[in-house]
């Protein structure tokens, strides 16, 4: 169980805002705090961490206090107890695959990472240089070096966004079937509504520092109107079938949309093909929004 | 040992605990001036950087004042150790220290600013501390810096001429190293002793500075 209300002010790019955020995350879940760069998702990341101090507020893990204003606690990140995995995944170039994840391992156990390395599929590479290794690779070392501290709970600063799109979908399996192994009370902050969608269980939408809303995937997600849009590629992510017609989840780019089919076209499709979706829309809202024409 | 080396087994002494000296007290200089952000950094890097600008003489004629029996330093020195500090070796370790100190502090602060922020961080939330930290993430990730501080240390100390004399003096077998030799041989008109030093000093400081590009180059295209 996480609890923490945190306040601070931040310097953004379109000038200063307060990050306030209240939140409770119950033992097992996975949260993805969600919203456009800028919008202190990060910072609150490194807050719960301790890479950074909150003005005012508290932080409660597991019943101990991690950071309190007012009682003048504030635990170095060494103490927390957390595995935090970095955007650019930030393993050690001075020390091999193996050495990286026992790095952080409370007590070293060698068993312990080579079965974790099997799980990932990169036992072969336990004594390669971290730099020799693709981006999908270097990030699944990350992971599994997070893992191994066994920590209380699991820190996803964006793991996905510096990875290709194909290898993101490989990766958000990985990380999903790891959560489910483990069980690890688990925060990622993302801006993209796939991560969401195929992870979390609980969503926080934050926006300027705002918590704008809270819930499940779907509560959030599909809380506005997504936007008409036709003849894209997409990825099938979800099918649902009702009495007579099939929903279909689709990922067109980072948004998200849900699309109603008959069920002999739901037939032909399963999840994970590149669809094309054409929605045969008459008179379509079209609105200039910039003009490279000079008038004369 | 024959008068032919004492100069140069001073020199190469000399040399060894100025750089070691140098590296012992750089680390946490250099790690204090490249992670905090204090009004007092700046007087601090001005003063260390003052012997790269100022003639050795400069340097040499304030140290002798502080070394001397009378002086502060001097005083303490031969309080606790009953010996003076100029024209003594230690008094020439000392003044070459204060002398080589940039050539130490600017590639290891350089050097610590160059260690990706994200890979401390990393190993604080690992739960290393500090000093571990330093040990086994920092340092590893900036060799080429440490090398290029030792190299740059050693061979400086080993040109040094001015701050020694003007400490030191030419005492053999205490002060006098192969640079003062060199001097005297030529005031002698002792070509042919000038000739042999000055061409192993100028051997020595190639090599130094060839096998630090080189290695430099190694390591930063690994």
């Amino acid at each position: 169980m996480i609890r923490l209300e945190v306040k601070k002010r931040l310097h953004g790019t379109s000038g200063d805002f307060v990050l306030e955020v209240k939140l409770e995350v119950k033992e097992g879940d996975f949260l993805v705090v969600f919203g456009p760069s800028g919008s202190g998702k990060t910072t609150l990341l490194r807050m719960i961490a301790g890479l950074e101090k909150p003005d005012e507020g508290y932080i409660e893990v597991k019943g101990k206090v991690w950071f309190d204003s007012q009682k003048g606690i504030n635990l170095p990140p060494q103490k927390r107890d957390v595995g935090f995995v970095f955007q650019d995944y930030a393993l050690f170039p001075n020390m091999s695959v193996f050495e990286n994840i026992a790095f952080g391992m409370k007590r070293k156990d060698k068993d312990k990472i080579m079965e974790l390395l099997r799980m990932a599929g990169m036992e072969h590479l336990a004594h390669r240089n971290p730099t020799s290794l693709s981006g999908g690779q270097k990030q699944r070392v990350a992971l599994l070096r997070a893992l191994a501290r066994e920590p209380s709970i699991l820190l996803l600063d964006e793991p996905l966004s510096a990875l290709d799109y194909q290898m993101a979908q490989v990766l958000r399996e990985e990380i999903k079937n790891f959560h489910k192994n483990y069980g690890i009370t688990t925060i990622m902050v993302s801006h993209n509504k796939e991560d969401a969608f195929k992870l979390a269980n609980q969503v926080v939408y934050l926006l300027e520092g705002k918590v704008l809303a809270k819930g499940t995937p779907k509560e959030v997600l599909f809380s506005r109107k997504s936007s008409p849009k036709f003849s894209l590629s997409a990825i099938l992510l979800e099918k649902t079938y009702t009495d007579v017609v099939c929903v279909l989840t689709l990922a067109i780019g980072s948004e998200l949309v849900q699309v109603v089919v008959d069920k002999d076209t739901a037939d032909d499709l399963s999840v994970g093909d590149t669809v094309l979706v054409s929605a045969k829309a008459f008179v379509p809202i079209v609105r200039k929004i910039h003009s490279p024409h000079l008038k004369t | 040992m024959s008068e032919f080396i004492v100069p140069l087994w001073l020199t190469l002494k000399l040399s060894f605990w100025t750089t070691l000296i140098l590296l012992i007290i750089g680390i946490p200089l250099s790690y204090y001036l490249a992670y905090t952000k204090h009004r007092i950094n700046a007087l601090l890097e001005a003063l260390i950087s003052l012997p790269l600008v100022l003639p050795p003489t400069v340097l040499g004629f304030y140290l002798l004042l502080l070394f001397n029996k009378k002086g502060f330093l001097g005083y303490l020195w031969y309080k606790l150790f009953g010996k003076q500090l100029v024209f003594h070796f230690e008094g020439i370790v000392l003044a070459s220290v204060i002398y080589s100190m940039p050539m130490m502090i600017h590639p290891l602060t350089a050097g610590f600013r160059s260690v990706p922020k994200n890979l401390i961080e990393a190993s604080w939330t690992l739960g290393k501390s500090k000093l571990e930290t330093l040990l086994r993430v920092i340092l590893p990730n900036m060799k080429a810096s440490i090398l290029t501080g030792l190299v740059l240390s050693f061979a400086h100390t080993v040109g040094e001429f001015g701050v020694v004399l003007m400490v030191g003096g030419s005492i053999e077998g205490e002060t006098k190293v192969v640079s003062i030799a060199i001097y005297d041989a030529v005031e002698k008109i002792d070509y042919s002793t000038a000739h042999m030093y000055a061409f192993i000093l100028l051997s020595f400081s190639l090599f130094a500075l060839l096998s630090l590009y080189i290695l430099n180059r190694r390591w930063s295209i690994s």
